[in-house]
């Protein structure tokens, strides 16, 4: 790293930098995730737009920010999650649960905030059925969420049954909400940034949100420094229940009904998101905004691939191939940061 | 070459080979408390459940659950070294596929396609076990990437087309039963001689030891001489292969699709758990495996001749999951409680056990 | 009186770390506290740190009866820890490790960074170091690191500072550093408990010492009023005269050659040769990087540059499985962690590297394990009900025997042991010391590495000194002597410490 200054009294350029310089900042950009994730969701537009006239206007232009904001909920709370060295695979199931409650919930007659408000408690509930296991129980995530993911999947089909929600049975001004854009940006494509850029806050400025990097970072050294482990992880788990009961929210607007089916398979595509991103998946380090970034690019990569020519069932296959390529760049820039280390401790004495 | 051996009097001291009588060593395992758990519902079943002691039940209860038992076989043996496999639906789906792809577009005999199919297998094995072997990636992640690559080509090659059409001596020889009419069918010898094969391959051999080792102490391993690049990779191949003849089985059971088998991974990965494999590694058998996954499939079918709908099995399997795992967390926590077993020694009556918080914080620095 | 500890004791399992710890550190004093590995000094730090509970004695803080049960707890009433290995996260920035578990809150509840960045920019500005206090903390060398924690503690403004071998990884200038803010600490008024293996710095920086020895106290002493030689005395105590001395053996050919071993920063040009029937230590400080030189000839880490020949013929470097076929056996420095898998039974781990000549056709029974075991236990006089319990329930010494029977067993050309009675008791020390004896008495060619003074004089043939990275002397039995060892460890002339060919000591180890 070049900010590292081991040699005192080198003149007088050598007092401790007070602001970021332009040109570490440049670096750092250009060393960033978020920022390559970010250039190949655009160059992905661009292609399509210069392939397709339509893309970018009317109903595709809506659809492909619109599309996106379930994943970035969901995303943005696999993330909270991941950064303490956990995961939490039961979103989709509660993302299921939550929209069929918000239905069902219209269906018989009541109030559209009720409802949504309805289903994010549901959601925050289901997250903290979780979180005091993992927490408490200091058991692994990986296990339990994987039993809840099953455990509340079948009280959705219990409860639902072959039985639907349908569009008819909601209250119309909800359904509204799915397609109304302010300045041609969907309603829910803000809600959802709105959402992110609040977590985003949070992980950056408050106490809790530094030590939940701290947790991931190191949970011995965690634990040695006296910070609330449990407390902190079992929050974070109720955060990602709550975001998936928000997305399951969305889900009913969006698709004007619910089947028991909802969101089945999604928490692997929040994993990914986050992963691609630039989230460890061991804890300790990445941002929201690389993870909603992420969520962006695997959305549209589904309905970029038709336009370039590729058959859109490979769509799974690209997004395969992007998790590997992000972990093993991962690990070779990591490899490559370690021996430059240790070339420069050898120089040093 | 020469050997430095001790002449010390050898003192002759005689070592047990076992601390507790055989029969205690059998029964105070969790193998033992899946066993008698299964033993405990098929009874209940045959019992009460009317329709489960029919001729048909067993036979369509293997034949269903093949699948899974056949993933469960290589999942133990890499849960036990700390990793995990989630790409093995996928490899299942795609080997499948491509049974299908080499048997009718390219025409090839069946056997060939087979071989293809397997070796597609065994090669998104080598994929995985690369990645985490070599590259040394973490496995959750390689095989999240993995599943959806692998599920993503399966797709791509079959769109929605579904691939039937084998050749029906192969399609009947699995439906054939042993005797001509056991309610056992064929399939299960097969089965059984490869269960067989990873229960002495993990308990029997040095590389079932080493297999162990990396999961309850890798680096102690590695001063071992364990090679445990080499372990893993020959575990995700392993992974690999079972997996196409799972998908081979499906592709003749049923047909060959895209979007086949999805999310059996985690039903896999549920039995191996409840089976009494430790997550963290290191722990479990290959019988407690099985009765894991017989307890699945009888809970599965017992509940579907009972007239309940299949989501109450996900919820039964699913809770069932969580508590196995957290269990013995609780039992610890529990004896915990009971007075007069906390090893926690009392503190000398010179000492208060109560700090005195100086109520300033550590602030003052004046003593 | 700031911290005041009497016949504090505490065991862990069937091990009994301290058996009587004692310090009194007086306000605005520096005290040292000194002791071999394994003396009890750490576990004594732990105590005050509130990472371990006392098993029982007196331990009072600031004239209050205290029993901290937390590090937390132990934080909150003034107490700093600055431990050997930094413990950072190094996903955070500097400024945020500084400030972990207690950031300062500004506005609407956020997290202050200006105010943090200030208070680090002027601490770092009092230790004299440039670090950039925005940076992650990951990739920071480890002197940086340290200086991190030593910001941390000053910045927690507490009455006792514990400072836990903080010089091992710092060059000369920063230690000066160091030693200032020290002192000038000391003249606020508060109290410091330094702990190091160095005497130029105990002389330099102290005003008093504490001596531990085999988890007991053994002395304070004012610093005007003491000398090195009293000290290195009062440290090994009695216990040169129980170690077995090594008998002398026929030394034969070379057996392992190793030359010109390099590793970017973490040795460089090592060059040495071990003989059937030598016994040859690797001595030096802590962080020397003596185990990695171990480690590497062993195949664990790779090297740079350099060969590594066993009778003559090339190791293929970075792979363990190659050296033992080569004919090497390791016992390791970490028992827990590399020398044994303590959750796997005594017959498994015995039986773990030669596993695969006890196997008939690729399998392999309990039976053939348990037959090929027992003659190794007996022989070691292995303590264990049966050969299925794991090694877990076992004593240091006993574990110790574990391992050295599992190398043992695989008849090996070269025994490289590295600390081979580090944390065992007395009487288990001297069993290893004549085993190893025997060993090479029967021709056997042992590399020995060892941080205590009396083992590496009594049982070595040759002493090789390592001091970072380098090995800065090689000394026949006959010329090394407690001074000339440290000297060369330190990096220092002998002269600089001055001790007495003929104390008592000296000539017990020299005999």
């Amino acid at each position: 790293m070049s900010t590292l200054e081991k040699t005192p009294s080198a003149g007088p350029g050598s007092a401790p930098r007070r602001g970021p310089d332009l040109a570490k900042v440049t670096g750092d950009l250009l060393r960033s995730r978020e920022l390559a994730v970010l250039v190949v969701l655009l160059l992905l537009v661009v292609v399509a737009t210069v392939k397709s006239d339509g893309f970018l206007s009317g109903d595709s232009w809506r659809d492909l920010l619109l599309t996106p904001s379930i994943l970035l909920l969901l995303a943005a709370g696999q993330m909270l999650v991941i950064i303490t060295r956990n995961v939490d695979l039961s979103v989709g199931s509660t993302l299921g649960i939550t929209a069929y409650a918000a239905g069902d919930l219209m269906s018989s007659g009541s109030s559209p905030w009720v409802a949504a408000l309805g289903a994010v408690a549901l959601g925050a509930l289901l997250g903290a059925v979780n979180g005091v296991i993992i927490a408490f129980g200091r058991v692994p995530a990986l296990v339990i969420t994987l039993g809840t993911m099953l455990a509340f999947r079948g009280i959705l089909l219990h409860w639902a049954g072959s039985d639907r929600v349908n569009a008819g049975e909601m209250d119309p001004g909800f359904l509204d909400l799915g397609t109304a854009q302010v300045l041609t940006i969907p309603v829910l494509t803000i809600i959802s940034l709105v959402v992110v850029v609040a977590v985003g806050y949070y992980l950056r400025t408050s106490r809790g949100g530094r030590e939940l990097y701290a947790i991931g970072s190191d949970p011995d050294a965690a634990a040695l420094f006296g910070l609330p482990i449990r407390r902190r992880v079992l929050g974070a788990f109720i955060a990602s229940g709550a975001l998936a009961g928000l997305a399951g929210v969305f889900w009913a607007t969006r698709y004007g009904g619910v089947s028991s089916n909802a969101g089945e398979g999604i928490e692997l595509q929040a994993v990914a998101a986050a992963v691609i991103g630039g989230v460890a998946i061991f804890g300790g380090s990445g941002s929201v905004w690389g993870a909603a970034i992420g969520a962006f690019l695997l959305v549209t990569i589904d309905r970029v691939l038709p336009i370039l020519g590729v058959p859109d069932f490979y769509q799974q296959a690209v997004v395969g191939a992007l998790i590997i390529g992000a972990i093993v760049l991962d690990r070779v820039l990591a490899s490559r940061a370690e021996r430059r280390l240790a070339v420069e401790r050898e120089v040093a004495p | 070459m020469s050997t430095p051996t001790i002449d010390r009097a050898v003192d002759e001291r005689t070592y047990a080979s076992y601390a507790r009588p055989l029969l205690w060593r059998l029964v105070a395992t969790r193998e033992f408390a899946v066993f008698a758990l299964l033993a405990i519902v098929y009874v209940y079943a045959r019992g009460s459940i009317v329709g489960f002691d029919g001729p048909l039940t067993i036979y369509f209860l293997f034949l269903e659950s093949a699948p899974i038992m056949l993933l469960a076989l290589p999942m133990t043996l890499i849960i036990i070294t700390g990793e995990i496999d989630l790409s093995v639906a996928s490899t299942m789906a795609l080997t499948g596929a491509m049974l299908g792809i080499a048997y009718t577009k390219w025409d090839l005999p069946f056997l060939a396609a087979v071989g293809v199919a397997i070796v597609v297998g065994l090669l998104c094995g080598l994929v995985n076990g690369f990645l985490v072997a070599y590259l040394k990636l973490p496995s959750l992640a390689v095989t999240v990437g993995t599943l959806a690559l692998f599920r993503g080509l399966a797709e791509g090659f079959l769109g929605t087309e579904s691939i039937s059409g084998f050749p029906e001596r192969w399609t009947d020889l699995l439906k054939d039963r042993i005797g001509g009419d056991s309610s056992y069918p064929l399939f299960v010898i097969p089965l059984a001689v490869l269960a067989i094969a990873f229960g002495v391959l993990l308990h029997f051999t040095t590389f079932g030891r080493g297999v162990y080792e990396i999961g309850l102490n890798d680096e102690a391993a590695r001063f071992t001489g364990v090679d445990i690049a080499r372990t893993k990779l020959i575990l995700f191949m392993l992974a690999g292969g079972v997996a196409a003849l799972a998908g081979i089985y499906q592709s003749l059971y049923t047909v060959a699709r895209g979007d086949s088998a999805v999310n059996l991974e985690l039903q896999v990965i549920a039995a191996v758990l409840l089976g009494g494999v430790s997550i963290f590694g290191g722990r479990g058998s290959l019988p407690g495996v099985l009765a894991g996954v017989l307890l699945i499939a009888v809970i599965n079918s017992a509940m579907r001749l009972d007239g309940v709908r299949g989501e109450v099995t996900e919820i039964v399997i699913g809770c069932l999951l969580v508590a196995s795992v957290i269990a013995p967390t609780l039992l610890t926590w529990i004896s915990g409680l009971v007075p007069g077993r906390v090893p926690r020694p009392a503190a000398p009556p010179s000492v208060g056990t109560t700090p005195e918080p100086p109520a300033s914080g550590g602030s003052s620095l004046k003593s | 009186m700031v911290l005041e500890l009497a016949d504090v004791r505490k065991s862990f399992g069937a091990v009994q770390a301290l058996r009587s710890g004692s310090l009194r550190v007086e306000a605005g004093s520096i005290h040292a506290l000194i002791g071999e590995n394994g003396a009890g000094k750490s576990t004594l730090v732990k105590i005050v740190a509130g990472v371990h509970r006392r098993d029982g004695g007196t331990f009072r803080f600031r004239g209050d009866d205290v029993d901290f049960g937390s590090t937390a707890d132990s934080k909150g009433s003034g107490i700093a820890v600055i431990y050997q290995e930094p413990t950072l996260f190094p996903d955070l920035s500097v400024t945020e490790n500084v400030f972990m578990g207690r950031m300062p809150l500004g506005a609407g509840r956020r997290v202050d960074r200006a105010a943090m960045h200030t208070e680090v920019e002027g601490l770092f500005q009092r230790l004299g170091v440039h670090i950039d206090p925005r940076r992650p903390a990951r990739g920071l060398s480890i002197a940086d690191q340290q200086i991190i924690e030593i910001a941390k503690a000053i910045s927690l403004d507490a009455a006792l500072l514990v400072m836990d071998e903080p010089t091992a990884a710092l060059s000369g200038v920063e230690v000066d550093r160091l030693f200032a803010v020290a002192r000038s600490l000391r003249d606020e008024g508060r109290a410091l408990v330094f702990i190091s293996h160095r005497f130029d710095e105990v002389f330099d920086l102290c005003d008093t010492v504490t001596v531990m020895r085999d988890g007991a106290y053994i002395g304070t002493h004012q610093i005007a009023e003491t000398t090195v030689p009293a000290l290195v005395a009062e440290m090994v105590g009695r216990e040169v005269a129980d170690l077995f001395p090594k008998t002398e053996a026929a030394i034969g050919d070379v057996v392992l050659s190793v030359e010109g071993l390099t590793s970017a920063g973490v040795f460089r040009d090592v060059s040495f040769d071990v003989r059937a029937g030598e016994i040859v230590a690797l001595a030096g400080l802590v962080g020397a990087g003596r185990s990695e030189i171990a480690r590497a000839v062993f195949g664990i880490d790779r090297y740079d540059r350099g060969t590594v020949r066993l009778d003559g013929a090339n190791v293929r470097p970075g792979r363990p499985t190659v050296a033992i076929r080569a004919g090497m056996a390791f016992v390791p420095e970490d028992r827990r962690q590399q020398g044994l898998v303590v959750d796997s039974s005594v017959a498994h781990n015995v039986a773990g590297v030669i596993r695969t000549r006890l196997s008939r056709l690729g399998l392999i029974s309990t039976a053939a394990e348990n037959k090929a075991v027992r003659p190794w236990a007996s022989r070691l006089e292995v303590k264990t009900n049966a050969l299925d319990m794991p090694a877990t329930t076992m004593s240091g010494g006993n574990q110790q025997k574990v391992v050295i029977a599992k190398w043992l067993a695989t008849e090996p050309r070269l025994l490289i042991i590295d600390e081979p009675t580090r944390g065992i008791d007395v009487g288990t020390k001297s069993e290893v010391h004549r085993l190893l004896s025997e060993l090479a008495g029967q021709g056997l060619a042992v590399l020995m590495i060892s941080s205590e003074l009396p083992e590496v004089l009594g049982m070595a043939d040759r002493v090789l000194v390592v001091c970072e990275g380098r090995i800065t002397a090689e000394l026949d039995r006959s010329e090394a002597t407690p001074e000339t060892v440290m000297a060369a460890a330190t990096g220092t002339t002998p002269d600089r410490i001055h001790l007495e060919h003929d104390t008592e000591m000296v000539q017990e180890v020299t005999a």
